[in-house]
């Protein structure tokens, strides 16, 4: 399927631009999106180093488990795969406190140590788990409480209220994310039938 | 008064976790240097390992968006799309949204500039910006950083997401402004 979209992304890109005569846009799309790829990564680097730090500083003081005893048996029910006390748990629950809490930068690193948590329970190392696509569901569909950079955009703009948009935010993000829950049910619901 | 609240929440949120885990840590007789320098070396290996996941994945979806597929793309989608009560307008921002998080920030600001702040297409872009995010780049980031290669229902899972939090945020606006 990836391999699929993959393919389809480029191959579709090069033929609209050849048909309608602007191909030297994709050289320059390549080429300059290589560059930034990597950029994006070394300015990660630092943010990684930062958070990771922090959060084995939370870790030893006992912080990681006094916030994850709070919100466990909720987490528990979305991941009856995880054994209580393994460490996904607690990188998963810091993962989507951060991102509810609009915490973007901290968000990443926190969901990269939850996905390499994840991976030590994994019995085929390149393919996805269960838990991994739940993960995933909740992070990208996730509720978001203070929508920081819009709200910045809208003072900039001179809106008249720039924070109204926060009721309705919270109204649909919160709408997809229990779209996304009930669609992975569905989607474990079929692989089990499938004899996974 | 709310803006106000919001502002300070968010200037404050990092100072404050910065201040209270090392100072909680310490009270608790946590090396606290030590254990900073433990966690954060994992950050380094993390961060690189992502990268050749990255430039694939940026180098597709960047010629498909400079060569004008995507636009063609959103241009299929707006008689259906306006039938459902999305405006022409946002529906370009909408398609971008999952694949690219600059690029569709870029059209969000333009239709908060154009339309104003305060009109229905300013505020739907608004909304639809804080509701959704970029699946391809987090599971490209995410699963990369593992070496995952094998999705299964996870891209499926991020787009129904992406959908459901698109229509959500129309209605929302239709209904209330």
């Amino acid at each position: 399927m990836l391999n699929l979209i993959w393919l389809g992304f480029i191959l579709i890109g090069i033929i609209v631009a050849g048909a309608s005569g602007h191909i030297d846009a994709v050289t320059n799309a390549a080429l300059d999106s290589a560059k930034t790829s990597v950029n994006i990564c070394f300015d990660l680097v630092g943010i990684m180093v930062l958070w990771l730090g922090i959060m084995k500083v939370a870790e030893k003081a006992g912080m990681v488990e006094l916030l994850c005893r709070a919100i466990r048996p909720l987490v528990a029910l979305l991941f009856p795969e995880i054994p209580p006390n393994h460490p996904a748990l607690g990188t998963i629950i810091m993962n989507i406190s951060a991102n509810v809490l609009g915490l973007g930068n901290a968000a990443t690193p926190f969901g990269l140590k939850a996905m390499k948590d994840l991976q030590t329970l994994n019995r085929y190392p390149d393919e996805a788990t269960d838990a991994m696509c739940t993960f995933l569901g909740l992070n990208t569909s996730c509720l978001t409480l203070i929508p920081a950079t819009m709200i910045s955009i809208r003072v900039a703009s001179g809106s008249a209220n720039p924070t109204e948009i926060v009721g309705p935010t919270i109204f649909a993000s919160g709408a997809s994310m229990i779209v996304a829950i009930a669609a992975d049910r569905v989607f474990r619901w079929m692989s089990r039938r499938k004899g996974r | 008064m709310l803006i106000r609240i919001v502002s300070t929440l968010s200037a404050w949120a990092i100072p404050f976790l910065l201040f209270a885990i090392p100072a909680l840590a310490f009270l608790r007789r946590v090396n606290v240097y030590e254990a900073f320098i433990e966690g954060a070396q994992e950050g380094f290996e993390t961060a690189i390992r992502i990268i050749p996941y990255l430039v694939a994945m940026l180098v597709a979806i960047s010629i498909f968006r400079a060569s004008g597929a995507l636009d063609l793309f959103a241009r299929a989608m707006e008689p259906a799309m306006k039938v459902l009560g999305v405006p022409p307008e946002v529906l370009p921002m909408a398609v971008m949204r999952p694949l690219s998080g600059s690029g569709a920030l870029g059209f969000a600001t333009e239709l908060v500039k154009t339309y104003g702040p305060d009109s229905l297409i300013g505020r739907m872009a608004s909304v639809m910006q804080g509701t959704t995010d970029t699946t391809f780049y987090v599971l490209t980031v995410y699963f990369g950083s593992v070496g995952v290669r094998k999705y299964r229902h996870a891209l499926a899972l991020g787009l129904i997401a992406d959908i459901s939090g698109l229509f959500a945020s129309v209605y929302i606006c239709h209904k209330l402004f």
